[in-house]
């Protein structure tokens, strides 16, 4: 249950490419990684064939978004912008550590700048305790950020339960897209 | 007389907020094998903006208990009792049978009307109810709870509402979310509350006067007290965190709710008066979705404290914490019959999510529902049916089962998502 390294360099690369609008839409490279995942997971004869041809995919969505300029349209601004959950779990997975990592360092050199981690959960259970559980994933990243010395002033948390999907459909696919923590930078 | 004052506190009820053109339709998908036959003969009337007999008809079929006389099978179309000829109803099968007029006198209309045993040739109702063209309406609903009360034993359910949450999307991963009230049938949907931030966990107030919900609108968790004559709302919690899940306390001073403030999600009662909060629970895990029992002595809410969610029951001044549910690896979102005597809850195995009901005495779980994603339960305020909210094939929809499962209806909303459905408790 590992992203393999390539991923991961992937992820960040991509990240550091273009900046991105605060829109709260989750970028696609991590979308993009985040189906590598799925093919790793699912089974073994899906390699770099299959990671190659999503990288490309992701690659054309963010250009076709267009993203603007802006505060955050610098080069060090981390791209990836969506943490992903195991089920019924707000631990956040060794795969994502660099990148929340890359976030805290982001708002450690920046003070000024505030972040919202917005938390979700899948469709499965009821609505409220998932709202609990999207609100955990939130906290779990602002402690991890806390930890990196991000100030408790630069954190807001908020959580939607199941109430905005990025995935519609009834399966895992679309239910491990949506169990996720947003991270939105506030103008 | 009690029902006339009934007919004018539902007009003084009625909602003066935008009409919406969605509308839900019901569809019965099981009905009880020992359905009543009943032939309801359409009541004579010169002109008549609505058609009374069918909004009775449709309510009586559509509770499941009776089997509904087609108007094509009827020997004769009788208004007065001296037109009714037991035998000829007798022949077709049917047991009682309902006649009606309607009188109009210059925009205000006098509706009559009788239910009669057929085999006992004898009258069991009979009433004249004055009704202006715009309640007429509520007026057949009145009809049918009288007609159903009379049969049943049970309080009728027909002139009730139903709250619940609409979404549809806006493309580009945004929605809008809207709060609609709507007549136990489905028609007249209004929309109370609107925002392109989530609405959920619309809660009426004991009196159905209110309704506490928690709207995102303002990028956080609120939330509103909603007086729905009016529309006139209260900002009651707007805490750092969770503030989810209210529940009004049946004698409608406080609401129970869900805040993370402390850390946890955990159970507190607000005092609407004061705005005192007492803390009711206190673990380190998610404590949310708090249900009153009927006498207010008890919350039963759902817990993570466990690993998994289970129910528990505490005191209502806090304290007394035990575990209610053992069975299921999901037991959440408790709601209470209105006699207190049962629980229906969402009850998970596996990725299979269904309606269960506990009976309180002997804490044994029935599932009454078929899956895989049922939520939300709300019992009808006579307590005969549970209404709750499922998904298929990426719509939600609403349906309706009876307490002992067996009868099933389906209501079919002509747009977006609906879901998170709360059956007003008084008609």
């Amino acid at each position: 249950m590992k992203l393999n390294n390539t991923l991961i360099a992937l992820l960040i690369s991509t990240s550091l490419l273009t900046a991105c609008s605060d829109d709260k839409k989750p970028i696609s490279a991590a979308d993009s990684v985040r189906t590598g995942v799925g093919s790793v997971n699912g089974a073994s004869t899906n390699g770099l064939n299959n990671a190659g041809g999503m990288n490309a995919q992701g690659l054309a969505g963010m250009n076709g978004m267009g993203e603007g300029s802006g505060e955050y349209n610098d080069p060090n601004s981390p791209q990836a912008k969506v943490i992903y959950f195991m089920i019924d779990s707000s631990d956040v997975q060794p795969d994502f550590v660099p990148v929340v990592n890359a976030h805290a360092q982001y708002l450690v050199a920046n003070p000024s700048i505030h972040i919202i981690l917005e938390g979700n959960s899948d469709e499965r259970g009821s609505r409220e305790y998932n709202v609990a559980l999207g609100e955990q994933r939130a906290r779990s990243v602002a402690n991890m950020m806390k930890a990196q010395g991000v100030s408790d002033s630069q954190l807001q948390t908020v959580s939607y339960g199941e109430e905005k999907p990025a995935a519609m459909g009834n399966d895992e696919s679309a239910w491990e897209q949506n169990r996720r923590v947003e991270i939105v930078y506030v103008r | 007389m009690n029902f006339f004052k009934l007919i004018c506190i539902c007009v003084m009820l009625g909602f003066s907020i935008s009409n919406s053109h969605a509308e839900l339709t019901i569809e019965i998908t099981e009905g009880v094998e020992s359905a009543l036959p009943l032939a309801v003969v359409p009541f004579a009337a010169q002109s008549m903006p609505v058609d009374i007999r069918n909004i009775i008809n449709a309510d009586l079929e559509r509770s499941g208990y009776f089997k509904m006389m087609a108007e094509q099978g009827m020997p004769s179309r009788p208004s007065t009792p001296a037109e009714v000829d037991f035998n000829s109803w007798k022949g077709v099968g049917q047991n009682y049978l309902t006649i009606g007029r309607v009188t109009n006198n210059g925009g205000q209309y006098s509706v009559e009307f009788q239910l009669f045993d057929v085999y006992k040739s004898e009258q069991l109702l009979g009433y004249q109810i004055n009704s202006s063209a715009a309640d007429l309406r509520k007026t057949a609903h009145t009809i049918s709870d009288m007609i159903f009360e009379k049969l049943t034993g049970k309080k009728g359910v027909f002139s009730g509402r139903i709250a619940y949450i609409t979404s549809n999307s806006l493309g580009n991963k945004k929605w809008t979310y809207q709060l609609q009230v709507a007549d136990a049938d489905g028609v007249n949907p209004q929309t109370i509350a609107t925002s392109n931030e989530p609405i959920m966990s619309p809660s009426w107030s004991p009196d159905g006067r209110q309704m506490a919900y928690v709207s995102f609108e303002r990028k956080r968790a609120a939330i509103y007290v909603q007086t729905l004559a009016t529309g006139a709302r209260t900002r009651v919690a707007e805490f750092a965190g969770i503030n989810g899940a209210p529940a009004w306390s049946p004698d409608s001073t406080r609401l129970a709710l869900t805040l993370s403030k402390d850390g946890s999600p955990d159970i507190y009662v607000l005092n609407l008066a004061t705005r005192a909060l007492t803390k009711i629970t206190n673990s380190l895990a998610i404590d949310t979705e708090p249900t009153w029992s009927p006498d207010g002595n008890n919350i039963v809410f759902t817990s993570g404290r466990g690993g998994k969610p289970q129910l528990y029951m505490a005191s209502s001044q806090g304290g007394n914490e035990q575990r209610i549910t053992f069975t299921g690896d999901y037991n959440a979102r408790a709601s209470f019959s209105p006699d207190g005597k049962y629980l229906a809850m969402v009850h998970g195995n596996g990725n299979n999510y269904r309606i269960g009901v506990m009976d309180m005495a002997s804490r044994a779980i029935n599932v009454l529902t078929s899956g895989p994603t049922d939520e939300s339960p709300s019992f009808a305020p006579n307590g005969t049916m549970i209404l709750y909210a499922s998904r298929k094939g990426g719509a939600g929809f609403l349906s309706a089962v009876s307490l002992d499962g067996k009868m099933q209806q389906k209501l079919v909303f002509n747009s977006g998502e609906v879901r998170e459905p709360a059956w007003s408790p008084v008609p």
